[in-house]
């Protein structure tokens, strides 16, 4: 095989599924401190580019939620000339807005032992012992500023009588550290990002380019240097320059069709910095939130989530009866089974999110689930209605309540919500090391596009404060230690990298629309989706694996040449922009299962079921899997080579992760 | 359920755009009023026709990109729901529904149901925001707000920027689009510093995209899916007046 760097022989046991191990990942850009001063340390030592300087230094973003928007805002308040580049119509619509419940900061406002220590150890514990210590730690340690700043700008967050913030609990902590707006915390974050945004718009620093697809990224000599856009109002592709790359893309839940992610979210952006020399981490970690309005049909197109908030306040059960035909208010207290609370009695409702959904998902196999297809179980709210009354139900879920019964038909004040997994979230991403900048020079990964403080499993109202801290406090720092090597560095298109990233990127464009088949690019998305929720799903075996891998290959071979796509590349096409969309997400399926197929233990989301306790607990394996699994792409007939960063644990001790 | 559909087809903006009569069989009720779409769109394709552009994304109301004129009416039959949370099941089987882009001559059509939106962009870079730079933030429990008001901001900062309101004002004014923006931010202390010239730029900026005066029909606020209250119209006027009638504090 003609590949360049050092690799051993292909290390694995199954003949379908290759790959091959390469260097491990020794600089990570941690610095060695004590943990508690790493970050100011650190800051201290990066270099800076003076104010004058900034001017001439261009910065592309792609994306606008949360990650990006505050990135694109900061940046531009430091004087960089800002380029954001959105596919939506405004800046203001990035999924981030659907964000429901809240954001963690260690405030402790509640004095109930809150600490910057505490939301560190509970966000290590809740991704299993699978994220990289100083990270984790960092984030905690911003997190307090994050409320500080958003306050400040006008976000309207909850608050008690006496006018200071309130807070609520979430999943996997027993603390109340969730700061949040009524159900929609997620819109008025952005709405505060988008504004400050829009602010530096004004002032002449950022520009915001909706309506424009970044299709690829352009790297020379090792360092980003652009991307390609495709203008998705009038079909032309056009290079874009800059010093420095910032992808703010979000997550890939949409490989899996339904999820809880909005229609357009999708992995074209970092799976093209991937193809071109950008590590991918832990792309099999992948969320499924546990509270989500079930699936009813063929014809669906989303599955809607239903806060974790919920659970503060809802009870999940399911009738002790398998297969108990009464409806849900006819079954006595004692015919119902409280099965988290029963199975997880310190953390009861509010264990975390793998965990209770696991646990749905095991009591729906067991022939106890109920609805129509017995895939979903009760969130009953009627305890928590008898015993704070309806008022503050309503304050707390009141918009939550409404959608469900317009989804629905049935009201959550009468009768229990029917609730069952969704895939939500990908903690997988781009890996980056401690200055979020991926293995390519000057190309950055922020939010959920990155990999890096989540592990294998994301507590609730921690993406918020992930996306919010890599934008506002954390990348306007590092970002300049780079930027200062690169001052006198004169931007060009007319370079050979573009040339080859556009010409491929209008070779990919004539691919999919000279198919001439006759299935729609959603038959094929739907069926990529089931392969993986099958087999690369809430539970996950070695040979469920391999059949999926075989599948996913035969889809995608099919789908060059059975797909139609309609229209031309020159205009609005939106159904072109879902099949190059689709296309990466075939390509992606592929390493998510060679991820879960080489790594042999259960951790977080991640359940191999070879790898369990006989209560169906996961057995993690610290000996041979305490790494991240940073993969790199090789070539289309090649396997991807496998870089393990370990991942060393001075400061916390990993433990069997119990919420008993 | 069946229903048949007139759609506006247009091709781009130079386009003089059309109606088209379509057929769609085998929906099921609880489909939403865009899966209903999807299913058509499949069908198109299948049958090697260009599908209808419209815009979506999150499909729970929220992102605000979703907006059609439905039978008349912004964002369809019911009051204060976006395109993406109607359901089928509120339509009559085999009835005929004519559908639309939001019309306003600053929304022009990018293509068939899809417009661009962007002069709502631009009014909140007038002004609708807060000018603090990250950083400089004092501690968020420095400054207490009491519930209320805290609660009455929320309600007018919940718009979603879909633009119902422009499209269902027979002005095709944007009033409590720009409204929601000012309310809220001049309700909260962090709002005061720059309340003054924040409405005066966003006004201004809102007449110079084109959109039309209001005249206080109140329409904009049964179709909005935020459930903005018309209060915040009242609260628009009265910051007007204040900023353009009193002597400005500040001035030397």
């Amino acid at each position: 095989m003609s590949t360049t760097t050092i690799e051993n022989p292909v290390t694995t046991t199954s003949s379908v599924i290759t790959w091959r191990e390469g260097e491990p990942i020794t600089n990570n850009k941690v610095p060695g401190e004590d943990l508690s001063t790493r970050w100011a340390r650190h800051k201290d030592s990066l270099r800076l580019v003076a104010p004058h300087n900034k001017r001439k230094l261009e910065i592309i973003v792609v994306g606008a939620g949360l990650a990006g928007a505050s990135a694109a805002a900061s940046l531009g308040e430091l004087g960089y000339q800002v380029k954001v580049f959105v596919y939506h119509n405004s800046p203001r619509r990035a999924h981030s807005i659907a964000a429901q419940g809240g954001i963690n900061a260690a405030k402790n406002y509640r004095n109930d032992g809150d600490s910057v220590w505490r939301l560190f150890y509970d966000t290590i514990k809740g991704g299993d012992f699978r994220a990289r210590e100083s990270n984790v730690y960092r984030l905690a340690e911003v997190s307090v500023k994050i409320i500080d700043h958003c306050v400040a700008q006008g976000i309207p967050f909850a608050r008690e009588y006496g006018g200071l913030l309130d807070t609520r609990s979430f999943g996997g902590a027993q603390l109340m550290r969730t700061f949040y707006v009524r159900g929609q915390t997620g819109q008025q974050l952005l709405l505060g990002a988008y504004a400050a945004l829009q602010r530096q718009v004004a002032l002449g620093n950022a520009k915001v380019y909706h309506n424009h697809e970044v299709l690829d990224i352009v790297v020379e000599e090792g360092r980003a240097r652009g991307v390609i856009v495709r203008n998705l109002i009038t079909g032309e592709i056009h290079r874009v320059a800059a010093h420095a790359v910032v992808l703010a893309t979000g997550g890939y839940g949409n490989v899996y069709y339904l999820s809880t992610n909005a229609k357009l979210s999708n992995a074209t952006a970092t799976w093209r910095a991937y193809r071109r020399g950008a590590y991918f981490a832990n792309p099999s970690f992948v969320q499924i939130h546990p509270t989500c309005i079930p699936q009813s049909g063929e014809y669906q197109s989303k599955l809607t989530l239903m806060s974790e908030s919920l659970r503060n306040d809802g009870r999940v059960w399911v009738p002790r009866k398998p297969g108990d035909p009464r409806p849900p208010h006819q079954i006595p207290e004692e015919e119902r089974w409280y099965y988290l609370e029963e199975w997880y009695p310190s953390y009861g409702n509010l264990v975390p999110r793998d965990i209770a959904s696991r646990a749905a998902k095991r009591v729906c196999d067991m022939g106890y689930g109920v609805g129509p297809t017995g895939r979903a179980v009760y969130l009953d709210f009627s305890d928590a209605i008898r015993r704070l009354g309806r008022e503050v139900i309503y304050q707390r879920y009141g918009n939550l309540f409404e959608m469900y019964e317009e989804i629905t038909g049935e009201s959550p004040w009468e009768t229990p919500m029917r609730i069952y997994p969704a895939v939500h979230y990908t903690m997988g991403g781009l890996w980056v090391d401690y200055n979020l900048m991926t293995n390519i020079e000057g190309l950055y990964a922020i939010g959920e596009a990155n990999f890096s403080d989540h592990g294998a499993n994301r507590l609730g109202a921690s993406a918020l404060m992930q996306g919010l801290a890599d934008g506002y406090f954390i990348l306007p720092y590092t970002i300049g230690d780079y930027l200062a090597t690169q001052l006198f560095v004169k931007l060009s298109t007319e370079t050979a990298a573009f040339e080859d990233a556009e010409r491929e990127t209008k070779a990919r464009i004539e691919r999919v629309l000279s198919g001439k088949g006759t299935h729609t690019v959603d038959e094929f998305h739907r069926a990529l989706g089931k392969i993986l929720w099958d087999h690369c799903g809430l539970a996950r075996n070695a040979s469920g694996l391999i059949q999926a891998i075989q599948q996913v290959r035969e889809l995608r071979e099919r789908y060059y040449k059975e797909v139609r796509v309609p229209g031309t590349g020159s205009e609005f096409n939106q159904n072109l922009e879902k099949a190059l969309r689709v296309a990466d997400f075939m390509e992606l399926a592929e390493l998510m299962i060679i991820d879960a197929y080489h790594r042999n233990e259960s951790c977080g989301c991640h359940l191999r079921e070879e790898y369990q306790t006989p209560e169906g607990e996961p057995l993690r394996n610290d000996q041979e899997y305490a790494y991240v699994a940073a993969w790199e792409w090789k070539g289309e007939q090649e396997p991807p080579v496998l870089h393990k960063e370990p991942l060393v644990f001075e400061f916390v001790k990993p433990t069997t992760r119990s919420y008993k | 359920m069946r229903f048949t559909l007139k759609i506006w087809r247009q091709k781009n903006a130079q386009d003089p755009g059309h109606f088209e009569t379509y057929e769609v069989d085998n929906v099921p009720a609880e489909a939403s009023f865009l899966e209903m779409l999807d299913i058509l769109n499949e069908k198109l394709i299948r049958e090697g026709k260009e599908p209808v552009a419209f815009d979506h994304d999150c499909r729970e109301g929220i992102c605000g990109s979703c907006g059609l004129f439905i039978n008349g009416r912004a964002h369809g039959p019911l009051p204060n729901v976006t395109t993406c949370r109607l359901y089928m099941r509120h339509f009559r089987d085999g009835e005929t529904i004519t559908i639309e882009p939001f019309r306003a001559k600053p929304f022009p059509v990018i293509r068939d149901l899809v417009v661009d939106r962007s002069a709502l962009d631009r009014i909140i870079q007038a002004g609708g925001y807060v000018s603090v730079n990250t950083g400089s933030a004092p501690d968020a429990n420095s400054l207490p707000i009491p519930k209320p008001v805290a609660d009455k901001a929320f309600e007018y900062a919940a718009c979603i920027g879909c633009g119902a309101c422009v499209a269902a004002c027979k002005n095709a004014s944007a009033m409590l689009f720009t409204a929601a923006k000012v309310a809220h931010l001049s309700l909260l202390p962090q709002g005061q510093a720059e309340r003054r010239p924040r409405v005066l730029k966003m006004v201004a900026q809102m007449d110079k995209e084109g959109f039309g005066h209001c005249t206080n029909t109140g329409a904009c606020a049964v179709e909005c899916p935020a459930k903005v209250p018309l209060t915040a119209i009242a609260t628009l006027q009265r910051e007007f007046l204040r900023a353009t009638l009193l002597p400005d504090p500040y001035a030397d």
